[in-house]
């Protein structure tokens, strides 16, 4: 493995990922990112200066839809799943902004 | 003796745009509905779902481009914002970072010098708006709503370009007018239809770089933008003076109290990590689609102002308070449509309206009276069924409520009295009770004649022409 993640990276993806790791937990993902990366750097491997960047698997572009409404209500369905639900509306733990 | 300082601001808008639908699904945008009664598996971020472009909101995007001088984008694409947040229910926001829609525009401002200036557009890129959020009162915990979750909304970047609040509110008033033209938001500060985000720094007077800037948020009105500018200038100056440095960040202003406090603590991460979304394909504008929407931009202040000068008689200074406000110019030209002399509508927006707008903080996009009823309400007062007082009472009813002015004067029996019979004894029981005024009338006090008309309007309770009243009176004395 030629990619080493420190300690400060997984601390610090964690934070991004809302995760909170065991050590062992930690080092696991240490390792698993430490080959992804190694994955990547195959590609780097390639010649692509004649390569445009693609931002889409397919050749498509432009697909569009018009602005009609087609949606109804659908409440009671979206909150089917809701662990917790008050006023039609999810509950979730008290935010600050 | 303290040193002189420049302010440098530039400002982050978002516009929620006119669409029937959001921006990447088929529900409705519609303002006021119970909570998540307007959702989908899309807007709600339920795996699976795919997002699909509404055309309308790339049109309105290209449109506000065009006409804010902006080179279009001919190869766009989205990408994906990263966060969490409970009113993010993808935990990542639609978004455009690499190739937003419209780059490098301007508008031009009127300076308070009297000069001109021009503001730069750095970019306006297309995203979705997040869902509310509302904190439970009683329970510790908040509740959320994604109906406005997938809401359109365009995002105009501006250059750090303005130098004191008078140019930002200058700056947000052209924008408004442009989009309030091309019809493509209502943009309402205080509804939250246009949000602006001021990003400032102070420097020494004469400096070459820029001071360290924070953005602040939370600014619902003009009033609020201006009194957030001047406290924040302030704030940052104190800061130096002493010898302290400004530290990068957010604030929220809180309006009431007319200071800010910083919103996110610097040990909370702000690291998006942007990428293309795989989700929605690029966009290609062809010069065929940008043709189609140049076709279709409406006539803008300028050109109207020409317009009106050439086709109505009505002041200067009138056209360039009815053409500053595209809801003012309509409710003008649709009520000159039904018949009104221009220059009597321009007298009712240029007085009433603007007085009452004023006096009760009312919004010229939610002015609710018609412009058919305008329109009859000068049809009363031509025809002289009622005076001009009892005009102004009626238009202040229809202001509040919009009754329709004729069905009004009829039931409140507000019209002037026709019946001759009626005014002439009316008249010969003033001239019976008022001797002495009778008396100074016929030795050449002319004054006399008008305290007999105020008598005889009193007892008529204004349904009365005084120039009818004059009249006769004269011919019984």
């Amino acid at each position: 493995m030629s990619n080493m993640i420190n300690d400060e990276t997984i601390e610090y993806v964690g934070i991004l990922a809302k995760l909170e790791l065991s050590v062992e937990e930690k080092e696991q993902a240490k390792a698993d990112m430490g080959r992804m990366l190694d994955y990547i750097d195959k590609l780097g491997e390639l010649d692509t200066a004649d390569v445009e960047p693609m931002s889409h698997v397919f050749q498509v572009e432009n697909v569009f839809r018009e602005d009609v409404v087609t949606n109804g209500d659908e409440r009671e369905r979206l909150l089917i799943n809701a662990p917790q639900e008050k006023d039609g509306m999810f509950v979730v733990p008290r935010t600050f902004e | 003796m303290s040193k002189q300082y420049e302010t440098v601001i530039g400002l982050e808008v978002h516009v929620e745009l006119a669409t029937k639908t959001k921006i990447f699904c088929g529900c409705s945008t519609a303002f006021g509905a119970a909570p998540n009664t307007q959702t989908c598996p899309v807007c709600t971020g339920m795996p699976g779902s795919l997002p699909v472009l509404n055309r309308q909101v790339l049109e309105y995007a290209i449109a506000v481009g065009l006409a804010t001088n902006c080179d279009i984008t001919r190869y766009a694409k989205f990408d994906r914002k990263n966060y969490f947040y409970p009113d993010n229910p993808q935990n990542y926001q639609i978004s455009q970072l690499y190739l937003p829609i419209c780059r490098n525009g301007g508008v031009e401002i009127e300076t308070q010098q009297g000069g001109k200036k021009i503001v730069g557009i750095h970019e306006i890129h297309m995203e979705e708006d997040a869902g509310k959020l509302i904190h439970d009162e009683w329970e510790d915990c908040s509740l959320v709503d994604y109906n406005r979750s997938g809401v359109p909304l365009i995002e105009i970047v501006s250059e750090p370009d303005m130098r004191s609040a008078g140019e930002v509110i200058a700056y947000l008033e052209k924008l408004r007018q442009v989009i309030q033209y091309l019809g493509a938001s209502d943009c309402k500060l205080q509804e939250g239809s246009m949000r602006a985000d001021v990003n400032l720094s102070v420097r020494e007077a004469g400096a070459e770089t820029f001071g360290t800037r924070t953005e602040m948020k939370n600014l619902n009105s003009f009033k609020a933008i201006t009194r957030a500018i001047e406290a924040e200038t302030e704030r940052q100056i104190d800061l130096i003076e002493a010898g302290e440095s400004v530290v990068q960040e957010t604030r929220r202003w809180d309006d009431a109290k007319g200071e800010s406090y910083a919103m996110r603590s610097k040990e909370d991460a702000q690291d998006y990590r942007y990428f293309p979304d795989p989700d929605l394909t690029p966009i290609s504008v062809s010069e065929k689609m940008l043709e189609e929407i140049r076709a279709r931009q409406p006539e803008f202040r300028t050109e109207k102002m020409a317009r009106y000068r050439e086709e109505f008689e009505i002041p200067d200074y009138d056209i360039e308070i009815i053409t500053g406000e595209k809801p003012l110019a309509d409710l003008f030209e649709a009520a000159v449509a039904l018949g009104a002399q221009p220059k009597k509508v321009s007298n009712w927006i240029m007085g009433e309206t603007l007085r009452l707008m004023k006096e009760r903080e009312v919004d010229a996009s939610d002015l609710c009276f018609s412009p058919e009823n305008l329109a009859k309400l000068i049809a009363l007062t031509d025809s002289k069924q009622i005076n001009s007082s009892v005009a102004k009472e009626v238009f202040e009813v229809m202001f509040a409520e919009n009754v329709d002015p004729e069905q009004y004067v009829e039931e409140k029996g507000l019209k002037i009295a026709g019946d001759e019979g009626a005014l002439r004894k009316t008249i010969e029981e003033v001239i019976a009770a008022n001797p002495q005024s009778v008396e100074d009338y016929r030795n050449g006090k002319e004054k006399a004649i008008g305290f007999l008309v105020g008598q005889t309007m009193k007892a008529m309770k204004g349904k009365a022409d005084p120039g009818a009243v004059n009249k006769m009176l004269r011919e019984l004395l």
